[in-house]
C-alpha cells in the first residue's frame, strides 16, 4: 500500500500518522468563471468520459439541470438558476457544482476510516474507496454537500480533481473540454491573479459592481474557486454557502471530544487493572456454596416444592390432520 | 461459529478493547496509509489524431486505443479527448464532442448499408455493390427525367433541382473541393457541405 505517492500526502483521515511531507508540490486550483459559462455541459460529458461512469437516463424536472443532483456516478453538475435582479431583469445563473477541494476539508476531518480520505500537497482532496467503510460521515462533514454514498458498493464518491491526470502533469478532464474558457486550471497563485483581473474587468467595464472571487476563508480557502457576478450573494447561485464552515458537531466530535474519550478509555483500562490487582477476581464465598448445596438437598427430599415443570416448547409446525 | 449470549458479550468486550488500544496509539491505524491515486489510463496506449465527426467547426481530437500497434493487438478505442495542438479548438470540445467515445461504441451505430424499400417499414441489410448501383440508377433516372438544360428564354442553365445532396461536414479543403466539383458537375443545386462554412 505504501509507496512513494504517500510522500505527496499531507493529511490522512482518522490517523495520527504524520505524513513525511517531504515533497511540496505546486498548489493547484481550478477557477470556474461563472460569468463566462454558457452552460453547455461539455465539462459534465468530459468528466463522465474520463472517469468511466454513465448514470442512467433520468427525466425532465423543468430546468436544464440534468441529472437533478450529484450522485456516486455524477461528480460534477451544471446547476441552472433563474434570478430576478433589482432592475427586474432575469439573470440565468449557471454554476458548475462539484467538490471544492478545501484546504481544511470537513469530509477528511469527519472520516473515521484510516486512509479513506487523503489530502495531497498539491491541494487535492481524494477519496480512496478501498479504505472507505461507507459510514457516510463525510456527507455530514462537507459544508458544500458534495460527497455521495453509492448504493451499489456502499462507499462514498466525489470529484477527484482528476488526481490521476494531475499526477501525470495533465489538466483535469473538465478543464480541457471547456469551449469558452470559463474553466481554467493552474497554480493557485496564478488562478487568483487571473480571477482578480477578471473581477476588476467585471466591476469596471461590465457593470457588475459586486463581482468577486469566491475562495471562502471559513474552510481555509478552496482549490476550486468561482468568479461570481454577485459575490455578495453567493446563495443565489443554487445555494452556494455564503460563509461555509465545518459543522460544529464535527468540530466537537473530532476535535474536543476525541482526546477526552480516548483518555476516558485509557483510564478505564488502567482502573480495571488496578482493581484487579487490589481486589482480585470475584470469587464465590465457600459459605454460599454450602448454602446452595443444602437447598438442592432439601428440594430432593421434598422439604421445599420442586420447580414447576418447563412449559412444552412452542411448535410452529401445524399438526398434521389425522388420517381417517 | 456458535454465538450465544455469553460469547456475544465476550466478543463485544474484546472488540471494544481492541479498538480502544488502537485509539490509544498501539494499533495499526497509521499503517493504513493512502494507496496510490487511480492508475493513469493512457500510459502506453496509442494516440491517434483525428477530427471530430459532428459539426463543421471541425475540432481536433486525440483518439486513444489499446495496444502499441503490435501485429497481434487489434486496436480498440477506449478514450477520446481534445487535441491541444489543433488550431481550431486547442483541446476544447463541446458536450457532444466530449462524449464521442459513446458515439464510436454506440450499439445503434450503423455498420453496413441499410435500405428501407418503398412500401415497407423496416430497414434491410444490403451489400455496398447493391446500394451504390441502386443509388446510381435512381439518380440517373431522375436526372434524365428532370434535368433542365435551358430556361424559358433559351439560356443554358443545366440545372438538376429534383435531387439534393448533403455531404460531409468536417472535411478538409481538398475533400470539400472534390465534393463540390462532383455534385455541381451533375448540375445539382440543392447541396450543402463543409465548403459553405
Amino acid at each position: 500500500m505504501t509507496d512513494l505517492q504517500s510522500l505527496n500526502v499531507i493529511r490522512i483521515s482518522a490517523s495520527d500518522a504524520n505524513p513525511p511531507q517531504l515533497r511540496q508540490n505546486v498548489e493547484v486550483a481550478k477557477l470556474i468563471d461563472v460569468t463566462r459559462c454558457i452552460g453547455c455541459k461539455a465539462c459534465q460529458s468530459a468528466c463522465m468520459e474520463w472517469n468511466d461512469y454513465r448514470p442512467p437516463v433520468g427525466y425532465f424536472n423543468g430546468t436544464y439541470t440534468n441529472p437533478h443532483d450529484l450522485s456516486h456516478d455524477q461528480f460534477t453538475l451544471m446547476r441552472f438558476d433563474e434570478w430576478v435582479n433589482d432592475e427586474g431583469d432575469l439573470e440565468w445563473l449557471i454554476r458548475k457544482d462539484g467538490c471544492m477541494h478545501c484546504t481544511d476539508p470537513g469530509c477528511l476531518k469527519a472520516c473515521p476510516a484510516p486512509g479513506a480520505i487523503v489530502q495531497y500537497s498539491n491541494g487535492i482532496v481524494d477519496f480512496i474507496e478501498e479504505n472507505c467503510i461507507g459510514c457516510g460521515y463525510c456527507v455530514k462533514g462537507c459544508p458544500f454537500n458534495i460527497p455521495r454514498y453509492s448504493p451499489v458498493d456502499k462507499r462514498a464518491y466525489k470529484c477527484t480533481l482528476c488526481s490521476d491526470r494531475v499526477s501525470y502533469g495533465l489538466e483535469p478532464a473538465c478543464i480541457k473540454a471547456c469551449p469558452t474558457g470559463a474553466l481554467l486550471f493552474g497554480s493557485k497563485a496564478d488562478m487568483t491573479d487571473v480571477a482578480n483581473g477578471r473581477v476588476e474587468e467585471l466591476r469596471g467595464q461590465r457593470g457588475f459592481p459586486n463581482a468577486g472571487l469566491y475562495d471562502p476563508p471559513g474552510v481555509g480557502g478552496t482549490h476550486v474557486m468561482y468568479v461570481l457576478h454577485h459575490a455578495d450573494k453567493p446563495e443565489i447561485y443554487s445555494n452556494l454557502p455564503k460563509d461555509p464552515h465545518i459543522s460544529w458537531l464535527v468540530q466537537v466530535w473530532k476535535g474536543a471530544y476525541k482526546p477526552l474519550a480516548v483518555a476516558a478509555m485509557g483510564l478505564a483500562i488502567v482502573g480495571s487493572f488496578i482493581h484487579a490487582v487490589i481486589y482480585g477476581p470475584n470469587e464465590v464465598d465457600p459459605h454460599d456454596v454450602e448454602a446452595g448445596r443444602r437447598m438442592v438437598d432439601r428440594r430432593s427430599r421434598g422439604v421445599i416444592p420442586p420447580r414447576p415443570p418447563e412449559p412444552p416448547p412452542v411448535s410452529h409446525v401445524k399438526p398434521e390432520e389425522p388420517v381417517k | 461459529m456458535e454465538l450465544n449470549r455469553r460469547s456475544f458479550m465476550k466478543l463485544s468486550g474484546a472488540s471494544l478493547a481492541a479498538t480502544t488500544i488502537g485509539a490509544l496509539g498501539f494499533g495499526a491505524a497509521g499503517e493504513a496509509l493512502a494507496a496510490d491515486v487511480r492508475p493513469f489510463k493512457l500510459t502506453r496506449s496509442t494516440e491517434t489524431r483525428n477530427t471530430c465527426t459532428y459539426c463543421s467547426v471541425g475540432c481536433g481530437i486525440l483518439i486513444y486505443s489499446y495496444g502499441d500497434r503490435a501485429y497481434n493487438a487489434k486496436p480498440a478505442i477506449f478514450h477520446i479527448e481534445g487535441d491541444p495542438d489543433h488550431p481550431v479548438s486547442r483541446g476544447s470540445l463541446c458536450p457532444k464532442g466530449a462524449a464521442l467515445l459513446d458515439y464510436v461504441q454506440s450499439p445503434d451505430r450503423v455498420h453496413h448499408p441499410l435500405m428501407r424499400a418503398p412500401g415497407t417499414n423496416e430497414f434491410k441489410r444490403v451489400s455496398w455493390d447493391y446500394a451504390l448501383d441502386r443509388i446510381a440508377r435512381l439518380m440517373k433516372e431522375d436526372r434524365d427525367k428532370n434535368f433542365i438544360a435551358k430556361n424559358d428564354k433559351g439560356v443554358p442553365v443545366n440545372r438538376w433541382t429534383t435531387t439534393g445532396m448533403l455531404a460531409a461536414s468536417a472535411s478538409s479543403n481538398e475533400t470539400a473541393w472534390i465534393t463540390w466539383k462532383v455534385v455541381r458537375s451533375f448540375g445539382m443545386v440543392v447541396f450543402d457541405n463543409q465548403a459553405r462554412v
